[in-house]
């Protein structure tokens, strides 16, 4: 104790206290920010048949929650622990699998989107230098597709009604959507959650609207959540939003991304939350340690006698 | 010293009265003798201070502070350059393209400027100014005794004189000449702005519905916000939906379009039938679970939007206030004090119509609202 005070007395303690703090502010943050969950899975499954496959995918990475024939369960209170996936619909598999939310690592108050496991990584990163490199990762994307295509067909045959299909590659082509439009809808209906420029927002009980600015989010996606409406996002059917305001939506979106920060940092862009906490965090603890030098007992150097 | 040291009890101290013989409550001063504001062994001052400095480090610093003055200098000579030469150029601002290196610009230079100037002005402080303590004296506000009785003498004396006492009847005309005078600036404050009158009690769906009944319809058609497309009861099939919806018409017709879309502004969701519990009274005012609530937070107006499927809560963004939508929009948390008002839907031809005005004023409390 006696050292601790005596350390505490140093006249650099108190700027080395609040430096600490600032940094502990930082590595705390760093600590909560969300991190892509590592999954791992055993090798690509091999079938002659599309659907035969569909069905080991299925059976292998979903059949555990949603049961064997795709009916759902429930836990011992009645409370469902996975919906049922008859009539889901492609749009919805696709979704949820493509975005890495299915199969689910662990339940929580939201599946996360994180990296899809290897059998579903039809997000792989194929752009390499190296020709042999690059030609792997094209043969892993291309067996991805054809699992993840595999496994829509099955789920699609498990019920006679079909729930709605993945839209086409020109629907979700950003460059054919009014943006002014797709501004306007997006504002009234959609920045409640996911904020004014798509960076997402909280919501109750840990749930939140994950945010849409990066590119990882494809059109395609953003599409098939309208549609499907994932969790706890409410459906934008084709008839209350019709495909071409849903192209507008997704222009909108995907031109925002492109948008300078004009003051520099962004800072998430959600406005005078962040910078008023940067603010009060980093600015006021600075202050405070100008504060503590500008007021420090230093006694004036006297006259050489 | 002497003006520090307790003086309330006038008589000077009896010895054996401080210190110990008192009992003394954990936290507050020491009493008596040690009631000195400044001790009088204080080392605030360090030793040496308000003594002459060092006459070569003196000038040294003067140099230093000299250079940072100089640099504040040049950074307001650079920021009013910047902003004549260059970011006045192209019709000012050289266009939003290049706002942020203007901004970049702008802010560096008067960032520099101030911080100069704070730095020059500290180390000047810190290396050159002396530290002698300063003793204020503090006397007693409080005239003395002879001065205010002769001041409570004189009033009554003049008191007398004027005859207010005496004369109850000029008195009293005084006071009721004064009364209204000092009423005056509040009836100023009525310039402040209008009355908002009944602006806030009704909504365009009142208006709308009005004219749709005189046309011989049933109610006014939900029109989505931004296209302007008319829904139909099988357009908005999917339980889960939800869209911002507003009387037809409200562009073309209404007098301050802004003005009443921000009132008029509903959202409909589409709760799954089996969950929907209508309130008493409203129970033909959804269609098949199909429901309207004001978009309009009932605490302090922001638009309360943030519909969870899963839940079916209505959550406001600003203060967290949830309402359920599937119970009339009760306010479930936050500091809402009334459900969001619903608006009684039907169906005409197939499509979706209001068939009334919000029973309730919309948004939140105001003063005449009662």
């Amino acid at each position: 104790m006696k050292r601790f005070t005596a350390w505490r007395r140093r006249p650099w303690a108190g700027y080395a206290v609040v430096l600490a703090a600032l940094a502990a502010i930082g590595v705390i943050y760093a600590g909560f920010q969300p991190q892509p969950d590592r999954a791992e899975a055993a090798s690509t499954a091999q079938a002659a048949d599309d659907l035969q496959n569909g069905k080991q995918l299925f059976n292998k990475n979903c059949a555990s929650c949603h049961g064997l024939n795709g009916e759902g369960s429930k836990d011992g209170n009645g409370k469902p622990l996975a919906p049922s996936l008859i009539g889901v619909g492609a749009a919805s598999v696709d979704f949820q699998v493509s975005t890495g939310r299915m199969p689910a690592m662990n339940p929580g108050a939201q599946m996360p989107r994180k990296t899809p496991i290897p059998d579903f990584n039809v997000g792989l990163k194929t752009d390499y230098e190296e020709p042999e490199k690059r030609a792997a990762a094209e043969k892993q994307k291309a067996q991805a597709q054809k699992n993840l295509a595999d496994l829509i067909a099955y789920v699609d045959s498990l019920s006679a009604s079909k729930g709605p299909a993945i839209p086409s590659a020109e629907m979700v082509d950003p460059k054919k959507g009014d943006v002014a439009l797709g501004g306007k809808l997006f504002r009234t209906n959609c920045a409640q959650c996911h904020n004014f420029v798509g960076s997402g927002g909280a919501l109750t009980g840990g749930k939140y609207a994950p945010p849409l600015d990066t590119n990882d989010v494809t059109p395609t996606q953003i599409y098939e959540a309208m549609l499907t409406g994932p969790q706890a996002m409410p459906v934008f059917n084709d008839t209350t939003l019709t495909p071409k305001d849903k192209q507008a939506i997704i222009a909108y979106l995907v031109q925002t991304r492109e948008e300078p920060n004009p003051g520099g940092f962004g800072l998430g862009r959600i406005g005078p939350v962040s910078e008023g906490l940067v603010g009060w965090l980093v600015g006021v603890g600075l202050l405070v340690l100008a504060a503590m030098w500008i007021t420090a007992k230093k006694p004036k150097k006297l006259k050489k006698s | 010293m002497s003006d520090n040291t307790d003086e309330t009890n006038g008589a000077p101290r009896e010895p054996g009265e401080s210190g110990a013989g008192r009992e003394r409550v954990v936290g507050t001063p020491s009493p008596a003798t040690e009631k000195q504001l400044l001790a009088s062994q204080d080392v605030s001052a360090p030793a040496g201070a308000g003594e002459e400095l060092d006459e070569e480090a003196a000038k040294r610093a003067e140099r230093v502070v000299a250079t940072f003055f100089l640099l504040a200098f040049a950074g307001s000579v650079a920021f009013i350059a910047y902003y004549i030469g260059w970011s006045g150029r192209d019709g000012g601002m050289h266009g939003i393209e290049r706002a942020r290196e203007s901004n970049y610009w702008l802010g560096g230079m008067m960032a520099l400027s101030f911080l100069a100037l704070a730095i020059g002005v500290t180390i000047w402080v810190r290396r050159l100014m002396t530290s002698k303590p300063i003793v204020q004296e503090r006397h007693e506000l409080q005239a003395d005794p002879q001065t205010r009785e002769a001041f409570t003498e004189a009033f009554i004396e003049g008191a007398a004189d004027s005859g207010i006492t005496k004369r109850p009847l000029l008195r009293r005309t005084l006071l009721l000449a004064a009364a209204p005078l000092g009423l005056a600036p509040l009836v100023l404050l009525r310039d402040l702005g209008p009355l908002p009158e009944k602006r806030l009690r009704h909504t365009y769906w009142a208006e709308a519905v009005k004219k749709a009944k005189a046309e011989g319809r049933k109610g006014v058609r939900l029109v989505v916000d931004g296209t302007n497309a008319p829904l139909k009861v099988s357009d908005f099939a999917a339980p889960g939906s939800m869209i911002t919806v507003l009387p037809e018409g409200i562009e073309e017709n209404a007098h301050h379009p802004l003005n009443e879309i921000a009132k008029a502004v509903t959202i409909l969701i589409n709760v799954p039938a089996d969950q929907f519990k209508p309130a008493k009274g409203r129970e033909n005012w959804h269609v098949g679970g199909i429901v309207a609530y004001s978009k309009i937070c009932t605490h302090v107006g922001c638009p309360a939007a943030l519909y969870e499927q899963t839940t079916h809560h209505i959550l406001c963004p600003c203060h967290q206030s949830t309402f359920d939508a599937t119970d009339a929009a009760k306010v479930v948390f936050g500091p809402a004090a009334r459900p969001l008002p619903q608006l009684p839907l039907g169906v005409e031809d197939g499509y979706l119509v209001a068939t009334d005005d919000f029973p309730e004023p919309i948004g939140p409390s105001f003063w005449e609202r009662g």
